[in-house]
């Protein structure tokens, strides 16, 4: 049998055990936060407080959201098809968790390599692993059995291939700059100059595809809860809804964490070698941050419109940007 | 034609319009190819602006129950009865002219003669009952205007919520109990 992923390094399983527990006990606390940042933010943008009732600051809000999702029932349509409508929530969070093992944290320090693991197919990994989170929308929203979900997967099947060509070709620049699909490497790569000032047209438009691979605003449309009443979400109740809401999250770490490491030079920064990590957070939650002040900005684009702007504008730009980044690595090196 | 607004109208040839603020109409981009995409861009920077802006205003939130907006003097509130200061009478003397004032019917008054020597108003009557019932009220400030002795004033207390209709009907000892003053008053020039 073929190894999975070919690591270049070689580490005790122990290590490996440790380092998956603490970037998973990491992620995981950061994300009921990240909920409440983003409706305190979204209220200062208007504003409001946003939540300040539960615990200080209303720092708790997330325990009560959680305490509440589980206690609801977990419903399910009497003509849902029951084994996808069950496996529709469960293969984004796993997709998310996937793709958080290329997330580099730090460079190799003191034998220990910061991050789950360096596969040399490092962004092909990110984009499987991520188009498999899409599968769960899909699969939930038609196996509801509710014209609602159907349309909102409907709409993020469109979506989709809207957006995936342009992500892959913006990564693409970095990749030809860096000389490898690996993420430390790429990371490495970025010791004089950071890729987001080469690669500032490339930055943008996997922004705008992240925006669209997260289901964000101005890209929510199979969600859209204005018109589809959260499509493929309609008819899940309970901690299969809240593990919808939960992954929204955890893909807008991922999104910024690859556009951290690939364009705002990873874990580099100032200090010594033992902050890698932090500046690596530091650097994503600044990635959030706009996320969120986005979403407090853009109104929903239209069905069409997103499509007019992935296949005419995007996709035009990022092949563009692909082929004088081609040209100028060639003249130059 | 005027350049400046682009419909034909000049805001010059019309003179009212001098004291008027004209808002002029800020076009969106026009959609479509690299342009539009580029005008997009540059709207999307400033509606981002525009966001940035709020959050550093800072929130506008009133927290009610913590904190109550100021009310103007002249706010009519849940009614006040009166005495005199210095004698303690009240300055009711049962007259019912609140009550025929009264465009909702809610103040009923049943009058009384004073026994001397243990007076209740400084009149000749006093009111024996004086109800109001404030789920019928309109607070239009009638009964105050109506009131020959200043017996009745309307106050600024706006917090009168209850959860049986009955306990809304408020006694004459309740109107004339000192007010717990629950409710700021704004200050000069607010």
């Amino acid at each position: 049998m073929l190894p999975f992923a070919d690591t270049g390094f070689a580490e005790a399983t122990w290590i490996m055990v440790a380092k998956s527990v603490v970037i998973f006990a990491v992620i995981f606390g950061i994300l009921p936060v990240l909920t409440v940042v983003e409706r305190k933010l979204i209220g200062r943008f208007q504003h409001r407080y946003g939540p300040n009732r539960v615990g200080p600051y209303g720092l708790l809000q997330p325990l009560a959201d959680v305490g509440k999702l589980v206690s609801k029932e977990s419903f399910r349509p009497e003509n849902a098809t029951k084994t996808l409508f069950i496996l529709g929530p469960l293969l984004p969070v796993v997709s998310g968790v996937l793709a958080l093992a290329i997330i580099p944290w730090g460079n190799v320090q003191g034998g220990v390599g910061f991050y789950g693991i360096d596969v040399p197919i490092g962004i092909l990994y990110f984009f499987a692993v991520g188009s498999i989170a899409f599968y769960g929308l899909l699969l939930g929203g038609w196996s509801s059995g509710s014209k609602y979900s159907l349309l909102g997967a409907m709409r993020s099947a469109a979506q989709l291939i809207s957006y995936e060509v342009s992500m892959g070709l913006a990564l693409l620049g970095v990749i030809m700059m860096s000389g490898s699909l690996s993420l430390v490497d790429t990371v490495q790569a970025q010791g004089e100059m950071w890729f987001i000032v080469p690669q500032f047209v490339g930055f943008l438009i996997f922004m705008l595809a992240g925006f669209a691979e997260t289901n964000r605003t101005p890209f929510d449309m199979p969600e859209a809860d204005a018109e589809l009443v959260q499509g493929f979400m309609t008819e899940y109740g309970g901690m299969r809804f809240g593990s919808f809401l939960l992954v929204e999250y955890m893909e807008i770490l991922v999104v910024s964490g690859i556009a951290a490491a690939m364009f705002l030079g990873g874990w580099m920064g100032p200090g010594p070698s033992f902050l890698d990590p932090i500046w690596m957070l530091a650097k994503m939650i600044g990635l959030v941050l706009i996320f969120i002040w986005v979403r407090a900005t853009l109104p929903r684009l239209r069905y069409d419109q997103l499509m007019t702007l992935g296949w005419k504008v995007l996709l035009p730009l990022a092949t563009l940007n692909v082929l004088v980044t081609a040209i100028l690595v060639v003249v130059f090196s | 034609m005027s350049a400046e607004t682009g419909n034909g109208f000049d805001p010059k040839s019309a003179p009212y319009l001098d004291s008027i603020e004209v808002v002029e109409v800020q076009r969106g981009p026009e959609p479509g190819g690299l342009g539009g995409a580029y005008r997009a861009f540059g709207e999307t920077l400033r509606g981002l602006k525009t966001t940035m802006a709020r959050l550093i205003e800072g929130p506008m939130t009133i927290e009610y129950p913590e904190e109550k907006t100021p009310v103007y003097p002249r706010f009519r509130g849940r009614h006040k009865l009166h005495k005199f200061e210095d004698t303690g009478l009240e300055k009711c003397v049962g007259c019912s002219l609140c009550a025929a004032a009264c465009p909702a019917d809610c103040i009923r008054v049943v009058a009384a003669e004073n026994i001397p020597g243990d007076r209740v108003s400084a009149g000749e009557r006093y009111a024996a009952v004086y109800e109001i019932n404030l789920s019928r009220c309109i607070f239009c400030g009638y009964c105050e205007i109506a009131c020959p002795f200043d017996a009745i004033t309307m106050g600024h207390d706006y917090e009168m919520a209850d959860y049986d209709r009955r306990d809304l009907i408020f006694t004459k000892e309740m109107l004339l109990a000192e007010p717990v003053e629950r409710t700021p008053l704004k200050s000069e020039g607010e």
